[in-house]
């Protein structure tokens, strides 16, 4: 109990609605003044999404601290943006990335959100609204999350270049991506993305099988490499793609590659089995390999990081209750416990403020602020994962989000970029 | 075979045919159901085929001409699934590659299924231990196939039981790296599923050749090569030939195995439909089916012209 604490109080009062009476903890309702208090227990919201944020706990606390139901279904991204797209009865609330939002959106079926009615919305970083984490931050390429964050009504379709009163998706967890390595076997500091294909490490390499991700991490390698000045990484050109993928074919020939991956337990497995020594990797895959005693490091790099942001939206036929229900959810999300939950993981809350009440002095330093850990740092199942003295790779929050080199993105040349890296694979 | 239909026939047909014509001339009602009887046993397994085979594929045919967009596929009737297909190198490459897989682990899985049918059928006396030591053959049948392929993988691995072994025994000084993620570990994944496949029929047609032939050739003067290209092969041709249908079907529709045998490095039609699937592009993936299809149903043809297994069963 030492480590968490259990801020009760705190909690209720970042609560919308929170002249509540929140009995003590477990069956709580939000007994929110409000005619529906009684019904909203029976209501139940189906969010379909990505596996990233689709955690048990969260549907678990939904029920305990708002009543409701939360219904999770987890999909690969691809899935997700066609039912979003395509089935818009099959969901209320669609838990997508950003560049799937620039892909799904005009399609009409979700409805943006009034920021009036959320809470927290001044706190929420500046990233997810005009783009700048701090006033002196440049923009980083790709689809950026605050372009395709607000529209201008809330039926409207294009999206718009600065915050206005609707917002497309509430961003709810986001990450820096970077190359992880194994310092044992490599021996030597590694700074830079064109590492990947030093000819040091034929043999030993990989990246990722997922076109959309995989060639933004080429392009990282390619413009580290110095062979190639991108117009923006996330919207290539075809010549762009091309000498990019060819970069990369050459080096497949030569044997660089041991393997590429495509789910999170590959990517794990290389790494810990030594098959690779260097590699396109996930935050929580290396937490996975370092749990095994084997040395592990996401390691920050000169050029920066590719990154990625998660959001909910509404779907376009919620209304009444169930919209209100909604309404709690996203306030409730941005509230505090979920941050404090997600970023125990190794990632970003989109309000760190609120989730600083969830979390130990200790987690917070460690997690966000980059600190040497005081004490030993524990995951969410309750494994030590981190010794005391131990330091977050990349440092804190504002050095890791800060150096942000491009977003995870969908370019206009997609089609053309998705067989030319099928032929990449085939060749 | 034929006393026993007849046996269910004139049982199953007087409750649906005979329902009706109760009143009738015995006459009558025999030709009436007689006719009525063919069709009535043949109708369930046409239904089922064309349900669950011929609609499908007919489907499937259909699809491949569709259009599609990121998110949706509306029908039409365009070339340009083919026309892709068929203009892109990458098609020639990645069947040739799948063409290449077939044939190594044809070629492999025959000559081990051979000689495993082959011993067990002559080598071993007693019925007994000749149906003990088949069914050792099917224990590993008894996991999912997608375990038995995944435990090659520390086996073979940088680090793994093999190399291990190697560099112990002083063959070998540095890890031997083509033993994982390369054709030879897709190869040899291929012929540990799919041996099977090949022992039984071979052994089902060599237990069956007459012991007094390979006496008769002995007794002639045939030496025990002689016997084998003279008798016994010819005999087991029929077995070869169905083991050989079963290999190359399976491994020119794989995916998962080049997909975890070469470390996602190594494209075979399989993978590009899946690679469409997941994509969304499902007239694309429809395309590249109906041509896998062609290509399989030739291949099959051209087996069955070397030996008719009509005749030989």
């Amino acid at each position: 109990m030492k480590d968490i604490k259990k801020a009760g109080p705190s909690r209720r009062t970042v609560l919308k609605g929170a002249a509540a009476t929140v009995t003590a903890a477990g069956a709580s309702t939000l007994g929110a003044p409000m005619i529906w208090a009684q019904n909203i227990k029976d209501v139940v919201l189906r969010q379909s999404g990505t596996g990233v944020s689709a955690f048990n706990e969260i549907a678990q606390k939904v029920k305990e601290d708002l009543g409701f139901t939360l219904e999770m279904t987890a999909l690969d991204s691809d899935a997700v943006a066609q039912r979003v797209a395509t089935q818009p009865g099959s969901f209320d609330i669609a838990d997508i990335e950003y560049w799937m939002c620039k892909k799904v959106w005009p399609v009409g079926n979700l409805q943006a959100m009034d920021v009036s009615k959320i809470a927290n919305y001044d706190q929420i970083v500046g990233i997810f609204k005009d783009g700048k984490l701090t006033p002196e931050s440049e923009i980083a390429q790709g689809t950026a999350p605050h372009t395709v964050g607000f529209v201008e009504s809330v039926d409207g379709t294009a999206f718009a270049d600065s915050p206005t009163e609707w917002m497309t998706l509430i961003p709810t967890i986001y990450n820096a991506d970077t190359l992880g390595i194994r310092p044992d076997l490599i021996g030597r500091p590694i700074n830079n993305w064109s590492e990947l294909l030093n000819p040091e490490f034929a043999g030993k390499a990989s990246i990722l099988d997922v076109s959309s991700i995989g060639i933004m991490d080429m392009a990282m390698v390619c413009e580290s490499m110095g062979e190639i000045q991108y117009g923006d990484k996330g919207n290539m050109t075809r010549e762009e793609i091309d000498k990019t993928i060819a970069i990369f074919t050459e080096a497949k020939q030569n044997g660089q590659f041991r393997a590429f991956w495509k789910t999170f337990d590959e990517s794990v497995n290389l790494m810990a089995s030594g098959e690779v020594v260097i590699q396109s990797m996930w935050s929580p895959a290396i937490t996975a390999v370092r749990s095994q005693g084997i040395p592990c490091v996401y390691q920050p790099l000169e050029e920066g990081y590719r990154s990625w942001g998660g959001g909910i939206g509404l779907s376009a036929a919620l209304s009444g209750l169930e919209l209100e229900a909604a309404y709690e959810y996203l306030n409730w999300y941005l509230s505090g416990w979920v941050g404090g939950f997600l970023m125990r993981q190794g990632y970003y809350s989109a309000v760190p403020e609120t989730s600083k009440e969830f979390m130990t002095d200790n987690e917070w330093g460690y997690w966000f602020e980059g600190k040497p850990a005081e004490e030993p740092i524990v995951n969410p199942q309750g494994v030590t994962m981190e010794e005391a003295g131990a330091v977050r790779d990349g440092g804190s929050f504002y050095d890791r989000m800060g150096s942000v080199a491009c977003w995870n993105a969908v370019m206009d040349e997609n089609q053309y970029m998705v067989r030319k890296w099928n032929e990449f694979i085939a060749s | 075979m034929t006393a026993s239909d007849h046996t269910v026939a004139k049982d199953a047909v007087p409750p649906s045919g005979g329902a009706a014509s109760t009143a009738r001339p015995s006459l009558a009602r025999r030709v009436l159901s007689d006719g009525f009887t063919s069709w009535a046993l043949a109708t369930p397994v046409t239904l089922v085929l064309a349900f669950f085979l011929l609609a499908p594929i007919a489907m499937i045919v259909a699809v491949s001409f569709w259009g599609s967009t990121s998110f949706s596929i509306y029908p039409d009737f365009i070339w340009d699934n083919y026309d892709y297909l068929l203009g892109s190198s990458v098609t020639y490459k990645v069947f040739l590659t799948t063409l290449k897989f077939a044939f190594m682990t044809w070629i492999i899985s025959l000559v081990v299924g051979f000689t495993v049918a082959y011993y067990l059928t002559f080598h071993i006396r007693s019925l007994t231990w000749q149906i003990a030591l088949f069914l050792l053959c099917t224990i590993p049948f008894w996991t999912s196939n997608i375990i038995r392929m995944i435990s090659w993988i520390p086996f073979l691995g940088r680090n793994g039981i093999a190399n291990q072994t190697l560099m112990d025994l002083g063959f070998t000084t540095e890890p031997l790296e083509w033993l994982l993620y390369s054709e030879f570990s897709v190869t040899l994944a291929f012929v540990h599923l799919y041996t099977l496949f090949m022992v039984v029929p071979i052994f089902n047609t060599m237990m069956r050749i007459d012991k007094s032939l390979i006496e008769a050739a002995y007794d002639a003067g045939a030496s025990g090569f002689q016997i084998l290209t003279n008798v016994i092969i010819p005999l087991c041709k029929p077995g070869m030939m169905i083991g050989s249908i079963f290999v190359v079907t399976l491994v020119m529709g794989d995916f998962i195995t080049v997909r975890f045998m070469s470390g996602s490095q190594i494209a075979n039609v399989g993978r590009l439909i899946s690679n469409d699937i997941a994509l969304l592009a499902y007239p694309s993936a429809a395309a590249t089916a109906v041509v896998l299809l062609i290509t399989v149903l030739i291949m099959v043809a051209v087996m069955l012209r070397f030996v008719d297994i009509r005749k030989e069963l």
